[in-house]
C-alpha cells in the first residue's frame, strides 16, 4: 500500500499505478454531482445534448454539501453512495470520465468501465464530511443550480485524502475486505 | 390538566435540529471513542481517528459532523393531561425543523413527492410518531437521519418456525449486504414481533437508546450481545476497509405479535446516530 500525493493535472499519467488499498491527497480542481444531476447529465447525452461541463480527464465527487457559513467555502462535504450512480457511470466514463469519488461499492458494470477506460473509483471517508472540508479551497455552483444541494459544483481541493478502491486491474477493495474474511 | 403553548415545541425542536447535527450525545461519542481503542487493523485505527477528528472540527467550528444532516425523524411522548395551545401541534413541529435547518446552515434533503423529487427546501415534512401516556409532560426525542444507511435497512416477515436462528440469520444478513455503504461502524437497530409497520418503528426507536445499554428482556440481552460479536467477526470494519469495530452497539426491542407471524426489522445507522432528547 502507497501513500502518494497527486496534483490532479498529473493523476491519468499515475492511474495505471494505482492498486487499491493505496491511499492518494488529490490536489486541484474537482467536480461534485450526485444523484440528480446524474440524472440529468444521463439524459442529456440520451437527448444527444451536451452535458453542462466536459467531463473527459475529470473527477466527479459524488457529495451534496451542506451550505456554507458565513466567512466559510463550503458546509459539511463528505461522500455519499456510490451505488446510486452505478447506472449513470460506465456512460460517463466512456466519454472519459477519469476518476469517480465516493464511498462503497460499486457493479459489475461499473468495474469493467473502470478497467476499459484505464480510470479509477477512490472512497472517501463516509461520515468525514467537517473533516473533508477544510480540503476545500473553492466552490462554485456550475450548473442546475436549481438543485441546491444537488447541484454541479466545481472545487479546488488540497491534499484531498481518499483510497483506491478499484483500480484498473480490476481490483476491488470492498471485494477484497469480503474474500479476507 | 397542563397548558403547553406549542411555541415551545417548535423552539425546542430547533435547537435540538441544531446541537445534534454539531455534536453526538456523550454516548455515542465514547461509543466511537471505545470502537477506537478495540480496533486493531491499522486501517481501521486510521479511519476511527479521522471520525475522532472530525468530531471535534463539527463541535468547535460549527460543521455539521456529516453532510447528510438528515430527515428529521421526531418521537413525541405526549401525557394524557396535556392541552397543547397556540397551534397546531404538527405545524409547530415542521416549523422547528424549518427553523433550525435554515438557521443552522443545515442540509435541506427532504423531497415533496418520491417519484417527482422536488427539493422542500426546508427540510420539512419531519416524520412524526406520537405516543400518549400517563402524566402532563411531553418527551422529544429527535433522530435526524441520513439515507446512506436508512437504504440498507430491511424488514422480513419470518415464519414463526423459523424461530431464534432466523431472526440471527436476518439481522447478519442486512448487515453483511449493507457492507461499507452503511458508513460502518454502525448501530443496528432491531425490531422483533408486532406487525409489519409496529417491527419497523421499534426498530427505528431501538436506535434513540443510550449504546452501553441492554434490554430488561433476560434472552433479548443475550441476543445482543451475540450479534454484536457475530457483526463484529464478519471483519468489514470502519469504512467497509476492515477491521474488528463493524458495529458499535445492536439495540434490539420486541413486541407481542400475531400465532402465524415473526416478523424482523433491522434498521441500520451509520456511525453519526444522532439522538437527543428533551423534556418539557
Amino acid at each position: 500500500m502507497k501513500e502518494l500525493y497527486i496534483d490532479i493535472c498529473d493523476l491519468k499519467d499515475e492511474i495505471p499505478d494505482l492498486l487499491i488499498g493505496d491511499m492518494v491527497y488529490l490536489t486541484g480542481e474537482i467536480y461534485t454531482a450526485r444523484d440528480a444531476a446524474h440524472k440529468r447529465m444521463y439524459e442529456a447525452l440520451e437527448e444527444g445534448r451536451e452535458l453542462p461541463f466536459d467531463i473527459k480527464g475529470q473527477i466527479i465527487y459524488y457529495m451534496g454539501p451542506s451550505p456554507a457559513r458565513p466567512g466559510n467555502v463550503i458546509g459539511s462535504a463528505g461522500p455519499t453512495t456510490s451505488s446510486r450512480m452505478d447506472k449513470y457511470t460506465p456512460a460517463l466514463l466512456d466519454l472519459g470520465l477519469l476518476c469517480m469519488i465516493g464511498k462503497g461499492r460499486r457493479t459489475e458494470e461499473v468495474k469493467k468501465a473502470v478497467v476499459r477506460n484505464k480510470a479509477v473509483y477512490l472512497a472517501a471517508i463516509g461520515g468525514a464530511g467537517a473533516l473533508l472540508s477544510k480540503c476545500i479551497s473553492h466552490a462554485e455552483v456550475v450548473a442546475y443550480e436549481d438543485l441546491g444541494t444537488e447541484a454541479v459544483r466545481r472545487l479546488i481541493v488540497k491534499n484531498f485524502p481518499a483510497v483506491v478502491a478499484l483500480d484498473t486491474l480490476g481490483g476491488d477493495i470492498y471485494q477484497e475486505v469480503e474474500n479476507r474474511v | 390538566m397542563r397548558e403547553i403553548n406549542v411555541a415551545e415545541i417548535t423552539e425546542n425542536i430547533s435547537d435540538m435540529c441544531i446541537e445534534i447535527n454539531h455534536r453526538l450525545s456523550d454516548d455515542m461519542e465514547k461509543a466511537l471513542y471505545d470502537a477506537l481503542e478495540k480496533e486493531e487493523s491499522s486501517t481501521g485505527k486510521q479511519v476511527l481517528s479521522q471520525l475522532k477528528k472530525n468530531l471535534e472540527i463539527a463541535s468547535e467550528e460549527m460543521i455539521p459532523i456529516c453532510q447528510d444532516t438528515g430527515m428529521a425523524i421526531v418521537f413525541l411522548e405526549i401525557g394524557q393531561d396535556v392541552h397543547f395551545i397556540g397551534g397546531d401541534l404538527t405545524d409547530a413541529v415542521n416549523n422547528g425543523v424549518r427553523r433550525g435547518y435554515t438557521e443552522g446552515y443545515l442540509r435541506k434533503s427532504v423531497v415533496s413527492d418520491p417519484i417527482l423529487r422536488e427539493n422542500t427546501k426546508d427540510n420539512t415534512p419531519a416524520v412524526i410518531h406520537e405516543k400518549i401516556v400517563h402524566g402532563d409532560g411531553v418527551k422529544i426525542t429527535l433522530a435526524p437521519k441520513g439515507f446512506g444507511s436508512e437504504n440498507m435497512s430491511k424488514l422480513y416477515m419470518l415464519k414463526p418456525s423459523q424461530g431464534l436462528e432466523g431472526v440471527k440469520k436476518a439481522i447478519l444478513k442486512a448487515v453483511k449486504d449493507a457492507g461499507p455503504n452503511a458508513c460502518p461502524p454502525i448501530v443496528v437497530g432491531v425490531g422483533i414481533g408486532g406487525d409489519f409497520e409496529k417491527c419497523a418503528l421499534i426498530a427505528k426507536e431501538a436506535l434513540t437508546r443510550e449504546a452501553g445499554t441492554h434490554s430488561n428482556i433476560a434472552w433479548v440481552k443475550e441476543l445482543e450481545t451475540e450479534m454484536l460479536e457475530t457483526i463484529n467477526d464478519l471483519g468489514i470494519g470502519p469504512a467497509g476497509l476492515g477491521g474488528k469495530v463493524t458495529a458499535m452497539a445492536v439495540n434490539i426491542n420486541t413486541y407481542p405479535t400475531h400465532i402465524a407471524g415473526l416478523p424482523v426489522a433491522v434498521n441500520i445507522c451509520c456511525h453519526v446516530n444522532r439522538h437527543i432528547t428533551r423534556c418539557l
